[in-house]
């Protein structure tokens, strides 16, 4: 199944199919290792919901709810 | 061939030059810190060097010059940071880069290292923090990194100074050699486009030609204006080229390559320890949990945003002067009578200004009690003008200090960004980031601090918005201006709470300051809001050493400024206020007759519409001239009020809160209420204190925008006491008021609007 980043909840783990967005966005998160193939855990949300705090490549990256809707995961299943 | 040989005379003339190139909080700047013994300021936090810095290192045979560039996660052209690093290694060609990586993280650093290697410039690899993947059990081997990457590669310690010695002298022996560049990208699909590119680019003779060759597949701005005959072969390739995944998008190809090979090739020197459990909750994420949680997350931050202000400003520290059952701190009769509390004890802070105090008294009656033969003016020049201005500047010095310790603290631990992190929903509806939050609350304790700790805001606009919106957020030394007049109003007219005053005058600095902000952004600063895409580094102890180092330069930086600046502007002030038209001197009682206060008297009108102009009679100048000495620091306005008022003639017995003074001036003027609260949102809007003016200077991008900051201040002040005067006098004018914003609200929009059908007809047109 895929969904967006800013669908997913807390603890589920996702791979990158697809980056899109404005110029400046995508190169951004290309360069922060936000790349179709690589892992991400949803972390946590801040506390008014926004932004967002991700394991990626093991570091911590927060973005904004904006930013991860321009990324589409194919959902892991942890059950499997 | 002649422009050779002049290059390779400028490298046998200068001292060599090493580079240092990593991404942000990788321990750059611990590392120039450690090679070059200097002050530079380091931070947990993403993004502390903003410009590059020298310094010098003294152990290679001979003295190498280290550049600190800002930490940048790519060497694309959209940040500021990315812009200045990579000019720097094209333009300056430094002799050596040392490409720094903080190993716990070896991925996300490869990435930018995959980039510099594409530059035919000599690199070395600083594994960073290696100290720390030994203490998670894991293991890097630097010997098969180094064969894999082919540049020299040193595990070292920034922090302990482990290896540094090593990296240096193999630097050294690289550095001025030839290296070619290289590209990892070569195995991909797009490698016979790059060749072919880079050959073309060769031929026309342009340095580091596949470095550039890359950038211009990849479609960077930069790349793309300096190129334009090449782009006819990169789209003739994309004609023919698909690829399952990506298509002809080129720049994530590019990317999703470098990866790639890292995780394939680079990712094998890398041995995680099987015993430790990955699920497991780091001391990072333990500490996490309780910082940034859900519900606690912002009632924590308020707490220890309270702790810190206490702990520097307040007077009845961890509320136990109630609970004292004898006065034992206020020491009366003493020279330290007050210093260590009155009813309360005094927190750290407030101690330690008050022994600055002291101190700076007793400075000024030494130099008094030296001078007892000499002339009134001599007197009166070096006590009341230089030592009484130099003295209310230093004694703010400790408090400065203090406040800006205990939040570097905050920044080097890393919680900065975790404030960040929680706040920025917030502060995104006035198109600020969570970044600006933590500068503007420290303008509540002292403007220069908040001002000095902009630099932690990625965006340049965003800086000079959240510097030029700090003074709004009132200061402490603004705090007897609010008690001193709103106490004034009670007094004089009977009518009010000053509690109420004060606080509502709080509430009018922010709500200009916010109106302020959202304006700058819909109008001077437009452009897309910088992208919040930021790392959450680790948890770290604070170094002693580099906040000692910190504290060092900041307090060295001041005293500087006092010593210039301000006390420059001290005698000019204190020669126009003593001195009459006729070059005569004057007591402070005879202060009405002053170059300023004819100065005073002939700008007044000016000031009529915020009710403190010519509708005043033959006193009303002594407002103007109060507001002009705030200008040194912002305790002189009410301590003005107490000289003139002494000109006035009146007994007065005032106590030091200037309540007494005020309500007399407010008598012998026949000031308004609503003209006062104009006068005091003006005091507290207008420019603020010269020792926040140089900082703003100091921390403006450049003398431009400085200039218009003066202009922003002024105008702001102006517009709001006005605004004030005009609605608290005459309660219809509302509507006036109302209409001219919406009129201004709606001109904004139309403009933008056409603005943006503008752009895009433009767009349409090239196409």
């Amino acid at each position: 199944m895929q969904k967006k980043l800013s669908e997913f909840k807390i603890g589920e783990r996702g791979t990158i199919v697809k980056v899109v967005g404005e110029g400046k966005v995508r190169r951004r998160l290309f360069d922060m290792g936000v790349t179709p193939g690589a892992e991400v855990l949803m972390r946590k949300k801040a506390p008014l919901g926004d932004p967002l705090e991700i394991n990626i490549r093991s570091y911590e990256l927060t973005l904004r709810k904006d930013e991860a809707s321009c990324i589409t995961l194919e959902v892991i299943d942890e059950k499997l | 061939m002649k422009s050779f040989d002049k290059n390779e005379l400028m490298i046998i003339a200068k001292p060599k030059k090493f580079a240092l190139v990593g991404n942000p909080n990788c321990g750059k700047t611990t590392l120039f810190n450690n090679l070059t013994g200097s002050t530079a300021h380091t931070g947990n936090w993403p993004g502390v060097t903003v410009d590059r810095r020298e310094g010098e290192y003294k152990k290679c045979p001979e003295t190498v010059t280290i550049v600190d560039l800002p930490g940048i996660y790519s060497l694309s052209p959209y940040t500021p940071e990315e812009v200045v690093s990579r000019n720097f290694i094209l333009d300056e060609k430094p002799d050596c880069i040392i490409n720094i990586i903080d190993a716990t993280n070896l991925e996300r650093n490869l990435y930018l290292t995959t980039q510099i290697m594409e530059i035919d410039v000599p690199v070395i690899i600083a594994l960073n923090m290696i100290d720390e993947v030994k203490k998670s059990g894991d293991t890097i081997d630097a010997a098969v990194l180094e064969k894999k990457i082919g540049v020299p590669v040193v595990a070292i310690s920034a922090l302990k100074g482990e290896g540094t010695t090593e990296l240096m002298d193999r630097a050294y022996e690289i550095a001025g050699q030839k290296r070619d560049g290289f590209t990892v990208l070569e195995q991909s699909k797009l490698s016979h486009l790059i060749n072919d590119v880079a050959i073309a680019l060769k031929g026309q003779d342009i340095e580091n030609p596949l470095f550039h060759a890359v950038k211009l597949v990849e479609s960077d701005e930069l790349e793309v204006a300096a190129h334009k005959p090449l782009l006819g072969m990169i789209d003739n390739f994309k004609s023919t080229f698909q690829d399952d995944i990506f298509g002809v998008d080129f720049e994530a190809l590019i990317a999703d390559g470098r990866y790639k090979y890292i995780s394939k090739n680079y990712s094998t020197a890398l041995t995680r320890n099987s015993k430790t459990d990955k699920s497991k909750l780091t001391k990072s994420d333990k500490i996490d949990r309780v910082l940034t949680h859900r519900i606690w997350g912002i009632p924590m931050f308020l707490l220890i945003l309270f702790a810190i202000f206490h702990l520097v400003f307040s007077e009845n520290f961890l509320f136990i002067g109630a609970a004292l059952g004898k006065d034992w701190v206020s020491l009366p009769g003493t020279a330290f009578e007050g210093v260590f509390g009155a009813g309360g004890i005094n927190s750290p802070g407030a101690i330690l200004q008050g022994l600055m105090e002291v101190l700076m008294t007793w400075i000024t009656d030494g130099v008094a009690s030296l001078l007892v033969n000499s002339p009134a003016w001599v007197t009166g020049l070096l006590c009341d003008g230089i030592l009484g201005g130099l003295s209310a500047v230093l004694s703010f010095i400790p408090q400065i200090l203090l406040l800006l310790m205990l939040f570097s603290i905050l920044e080097d631990t890393g919680y900065m960004a975790r404030v960040a992190f929680i706040l920025d929903r917030i502060l995104r509806r006035f198109g600020l980031s969570g970044r600006a939050f933590m500068p503007m609350i420290m303008g509540f304790g002292c403007s220069v601090p908040a001002m000095i700790n902009t630099r932690t805001l990625a965006d340049e606009n965003e800086r000079v918005a959240t510097v030029r919106v700090i003074p709004f957020f009132s200061c402490g030394a603004k705090l007897p201006i609010l008690t001193a007049i709103s106490g004034g109003i009670v007094m004089s007219f009977g009518i009010g709470n000053a509690d109420i005053i004060t606080y509502s005058m709080y509430v009018v600095g922010i709500v200009t300051a916010i109106l302020a902000v959202v304006l700058m952004k819909t109008t001077t600063m437009k452009g897309d809001a910088a992208p919040f895409i930021m790392e959450l580094p680790n948890y770290r102890l604070p170094q002693f050493k580099s906040l000692m180092l910190l504290m060092w330069d900041k307090a060295k930086h001041f005293i500087q400024k006092a010593f210039t600046i301000i006390l420059a502007s001290t005698i000019i002030i204190w020669f126009v206020s003593h001195f009459s038209f006729d070059w005569k001197f004057l007591e402070d009682s005879q202060m009405n007759n002053s170059i300023l206060a004819g100065f005073g008297k002939l700008i007044q009108p000016l000031f009529t519409p915020l009710g403190f102009g010519s509708q005043l009679n033959e006193w009303g100048w002594v407002f103007i001239v109060s507001a002009i000495t705030g200008l040194i620091a912002k305790e002189n306005v009410v301590a003005t009020f107490g000289t003139l008022a002494a000109c006035i003639g009146a007994n007065v017995v005032g106590g030091a809160d200037g309540i007494a003074e005020t309500a007399l001036m407010i008598q012998a003027s026949g000031i308004t209420i609503p003209a006062l609260i104009a006068f005091i949102a003006f005091n507290m809007i207008t420019i603020p204190c010269m020792a926040a003016v140089a900082t703003a200077k100091a921390e403006m991008p450049n003398k431009k925008k400085f200039k218009w900051t003066l202009v922003f201040w002024i105008c702001t002040s102006y517009i709001v006491g006005t605004i004030i005067y005009l609605v608290g006098s005459w309660w219809w004018t509302i509507f006036i008021v109302l209409a001219v914003m919406a009129l201004v609200v709606a001109g904004i929009i139309i403009y933008n609007t056409k603005a943006k059908i503008f752009k895009f007809k433009n767009k349409k047109d090239k196409k």
